[in-house]
């Protein structure tokens, strides 16, 4: 596309190009994600927030569709959307969890039954496939742990794009096989997230693909500012005071705080503070541990955790959601798979979400800052849960115990039953 | 000592187009002098005014991530291959 077609193209939508998040740097709003001409920073998306301003109130966002199409106005495409009814998921308020951290006021943000696979990536592949056959691409890719490989397999089959996708080889086969069923061209690459993302930046460079969360990822990244949106009109016009987030590249975490300002720029909400606190895995911490040191760059780890979703050791947004967690006065932390695990659990007994290792931190990291008094009991609290339990069964399928196994008489399930009523906790048999 | 530098498609307007080039250093730090060397204005992408990387950017020698290494004091063998990768997003 030349630039006078973008030009005209733009001038009905609410977007205008793209700019380097670092020096300010503008460019078109083309296939580009790094600020080329000066410092390679990260480019962001630039909108006329005026024309948004003069085009949505409370009551046009509430008549339109229950997707993330219905903030379509902040989201960076031109023409119709790839609609597949992702977004508006349900915000539960999460009674049972509440009392039992000790909380007055705790709400889950389910993304684990987001459309069509069940993860917050979705939202991101939604906007990205949607800018990509804008853009002219006719095949689309990205690099994935897992979820984001489901996603973008499941959103460019229902819209006729030819796909390739990369994932490290270790992944749990529930991932595997909720990409594979798509029928795309799947490379299980020997290694781990940050090398398959190494490879996916050659394949970029020469195959002129639409890669998601590399050409594509200053469009692709703004999809996760509608996790935002939807907990300001779910919470009834206002926001939250303290939200609790997985970390994996930072993404997520800064796309949650654009959101916020930007319903609050434009009028929609009232501004007050929100305290935005990430969660990580030991075994994958790079953000965790900067923050703790009082860092404001990174050092790249390798990842060794059963959350394989958030395993990301060179993290390109850590940096920023290092920034926006003292600015708030939140924090970041990590916790152990078993706490994961227990986290997992935690949340599945006490609010029937059966979310992932990713779910399993956050919850777990909430439940360890209550403990620390991080989090206040008054506070009203949003704990993003950003994927499915059912992809990651590995992850606790030896922690759950097993089903009693009985003969269909009445005998056998009087003796099974009281055996079970006599175990403590859990009311599984034992693995 | 020869080494290959795979180089990223923004930075290949330097490069007349090349996406990898063969250059003599024998560390990251001569490697970015020579890169400026052949390609001048290069080097001020790569690096900020004190000469040091930019944050936004990895190199890789082998695969492996100089941050693992010794940084841009990384020393370099014959046949090594250096790539330069923008950071991208993930999940």
């Amino acid at each position: 596309m030349t630039g006078t077609d973008l030009t005209a193209t733009l001038s009905r939508s609410t977007f205008t190009g793209l700019r380097c998040k670092e020096c300010g740097h503008p460019y078109e709003a083309g296939a580009r994600h790094v600020c080329e001409d000066v410092c390679f920073g990260p480019l962001e998306v630039v909108y006329d927030y005026d024309a948004i301003r003069s085009r949505v109130s409370r009551a046009t966002i509430e008549a339109g569709p229950t997707s993330i199409w219905r903030y379509r106005e902040f989201l960076p495409v031109e023409g119709d959307p790839i609609d597949v009814g992702t977004g508006f998921t349900p915000l539960l308020k999460a009674d049972r969890l509440a009392r039992r951290l000790g909380l007055s006021s705790l709400y889950i943000k389910n993304d684990g039954v987001n459309m069509p696979t069940l993860s917050f990536k979705d939202r991101v592949v939604s906007v990205a496939l949607t800018r990509a056959r804008e853009l002219g691409f006719t095949t689309v890719s990205c690099a994935s742990t897992g979820n984001l490989a489901n996603s973008t397999a499941a959103i460019a089959a229902h819209a006729g794009l030819e796909c390739c996708v990369f994932i490290p080889s270790d992944l749990e086969l529930g991932k595997v096989l909720g990409t594979l069923v798509y029928n795309p061209t799947l490379m299980a690459v020997k290694g781990n997230y940050d090398q398959v993302n190494r490879l996916c930046s050659e394949v970029a460079n020469t195959y002129g693909w639409g890669f998601v969360n590399i050409n594509l990822r200053p469009y692709y990244s703004e999809g996760s500012k509608t996790l935002g949106y939807e907990v300001i009109e779910q919470l009834g016009w206002r926001l939250p005071d303290h939200i609790v987030a997985p970390l994996a590249s930072g993404s997520l975490f800064t796309k949650i705080r654009k959101g916020f300002d930007e319903f609050i720029k434009v009028g929609l909400v009232e501004e007050k503070p929100v305290r935005f606190s990430g969660a990580q895995a030991e075994g994958c911490s790079p953000i965790a541990q900067a923050f703790a040191a009082g860092r404001d760059f990174i050092t790249p780890v390798k990842p060794n955790t059963i959350a394989k979703s958030i395993a990301i050791g060179n993290p390109a947004d850590g940096p920023y959601a290092i920034d926006i967690a003292n600015r708030t006065g939140g924090t970041i932390a990590a916790v152990t798979d078993e706490e994961i695990i227990d986290g997992i659990k935690l949340l599945a007994e006490m609010e029937g979400v059966f979310t992932e290792t990713a779910g399993g931190t956050t919850i777990a990291v909430l439940k360890k800052l209550v403990e620390q008094g991080k989090i206040d009991p008054s506070e009203t609290t949003v704990a993003y849960i950003t994927g499915n339990g059912l992809k990651t069964t590995e992850a606790i399928a030896s922690c759950i115990g097993a089903p009693y196994t009985i003969e269909p008489q009445l005998a056998s399930f009087n003796a099974a039953w009281e055996q079970s009523q006599a175990s403590h906790g859990s009311k599984a048999a034992p693995a | 000592m020869a080494i290959q530098v795979l180089i990223p498609t923004p930075l290949q307007k330097f490069t007349n187009d090349e996406a990898s080039v063969s250059l003599e250093a024998a560390s990251i730090d001569g490697l970015l002098v020579a890169l400026e060397g052949r390609y001048p204005g290069i080097q001020a992408r790569l690096c900020d005014e004190n000469g040091k990387l930019r944050r936004f950017l990895n190199l890789y020698v082998n695969s492996e991530d100089i941050r693992f290494l010794d940084n841009q004091a990384t020393l370099l063998s014959d046949g090594d291959e250096v790539s330069i990768v923008p950071a991208v997003a993930g999940g």
